[in-house]
């Protein structure tokens, strides 16, 4: 297995080393080269702070203040007919800029568009939750809230949605280790037999593809299997493993390949 | 009177078996093991279609229990996460002795290729397994083999004696 480095400063370095590369952008286009957006967006501006727009793979992208989060999605869905939020997450570019990324997929069926609505906010602040006017905020804020630690205010019931609730740290967020930090290491150890017991269950085994020949608390030779904890001096004896004692067992028959009958016809 | 007659002199003797109680308990014990209805994840398909029609547990003995104070062997089948860990603990708890636990499938013997913060690294961390069947998923036979080799576990053990209860610790 490879020995897990820490990405705190991923986002620091370049992936690319070719000082000559330019990484590849879905292109551009102005909102004014499609007139139903064109119309949403002079509709948007009329009353909200727009700091940027454009068209992106035929959906617009909007970005506006956080503090208007809910004034814009109320006017997008009462009179812009965009009546479904398909996604509401965030995108973590703290070690980059401090800051999250939070967007709004909106939908609109009679008119077969969708919009990003997309904001910044900083590092530990909340936003406004915008359960009020569509259901589905309801997880995807808690989910939110539960990846990244951002709490959406005047939400219902905000608590964590996938981990449980006494979990700690945020799994979503870039600084977080695949693979668990201390505390999601002892997680189960931890509530179920308390931490005086860590060593006697002892850590995790992460690397799924060891084999240790020698130790017989947790692996078994097939075919020379011995006693668990037994010392592997290598000189096993061959010990053939059969589902049914030689002896046979009292009324049940033991399977004789001589009297059974093979069907060799799948459409039999 | 009885409409039929048995022949108490055929055959050399009375319709009797001997053996001894170990016997009779292990015979009863390991042809009559009741399984907790427990799946987790994909390997709960597997489990699902070895007691089904085609695979058919029931002539084992085998018959899925939703209560696992019926339940004489918990089949872990799939993927454990550290959120359900407390509860798996739980049901083990609530089963009556004696108790067996087959692990089956990678999630459920290791963490699988489920390398993650969420996912809890094998399922004998939490409870004692007596039975690890290798697969991902394992095939119907593969847990049917199992069970047989859980009976043959059963019967090697002496039912007379106050079984020692298993403990992670």
């Amino acid at each position: 297995m490879r020995e897990y480095t820490p990405k705190d400063d991923v986002q620091k370095k370049a992936y690319y080393t070719d000082r000559f590369y330019v990484s590849p952008q879905v292109p551009k286009s102005p909102v004014e080269s499609d007139e139903v957006f064109a119309a949403d967006l002079a509709a948007i501006k009329a009353k909200f702070e727009v700091t940027d727009a454009y068209i992106q793979v035929e959906q617009m992208v909007v970005f506006i203040k956080p503090e208007d989060n809910f004034g814009v999605l109320e006017l997008m869905k009462e009179e812009l007919e965009y009546t479904q939020l398909s996604e509401l997450s965030a995108i973590d570019w703290i070690a980059k800029e401090n800051r999250f990324e939070i967007f709004y997929q909106m939908l609109s069926m009679n008119k077969r568009k969708r919009i990003r609505v997309k904001m910044f906010i900083e590092n530990g602040q909340a936003v406004n939750s915008v359960e009020k006017l569509f259901r589905s905020a309801d997880w995807s804020e808690r989910e939110m809230f539960d990846m990244f630690g951002i709490e959406a205010n005047g939400h219902p019931f905000m608590k964590r949605i996938l981990m449980p609730y006494d979990w700690q740290g945020s799994p979503l967020l870039k600084t977080y280790p695949l693979q668990g930090d201390e505390f999601a290491a002892w997680y189960e150890v931890d509530k179920i037999y308390g931490k005086e017991s860590r060593d006697i269950i002892g850590p995790e085994i992460r690397d799924t593809a060891r084999v240790d020949r020698y130790d017989s608390q947790r692996f078994a030779r097939l075919g020379h299997e011995v006693p668990k904890g037994t010392k592997i001096t290598g000189n096993e004896p061959k010990n053939e493993q059969n589902y049914q004692e030689d002896g046979g067992v009292f009324m049940v028959k033991k399977f004789d390949k001589k009297d059974s009958v093979v069907i060799d016809d799948p459409q039999r | 009177m009885a409409q039929h007659k048995v022949n108490y002199t055929q055959d050399g003797g009375l319709p009797v078996a001997l053996t001894s109680i170990d016997k009779i308990v292990n015979w009863g014990r390991s042809n009559s093991i009741w399984a907790l209805t427990y799946g987790l994840a994909c390997c709960g398909i597997e489990m699902m279609a070895s007691g089904a029609s085609r695979y058919d547990f029931d002539r084992f003995g085998t018959i899925f229990r939703a209560s696992p104070r019926q339940a004489d062997v918990m089949v872990v089948a799939g993927t454990l996460t550290k959120k359900h860990a407390e509860f798996i603990k739980r049901l083990y708890d609530q089963m009556t002795e004696p108790k067996w636990v087959i692990s089956m499938g990678s999630c459920a013997n290791t963490g699988g290729m489920f390398n993650t913060y969420a996912t809890v690294q094998g399922v004998d961390r939490i409870i004692p397994v007596d039975l690890y069947l290798p697969g991902c998923a394992p095939r119907p036979e593969t847990l049917q083999y199992g069970v047989m080799l859980l009976q043959k576990k059963i019967r090697a053990n002496h039912a007379s004696r106050a079984q020692k209860a298993k403990r992670l610790m």
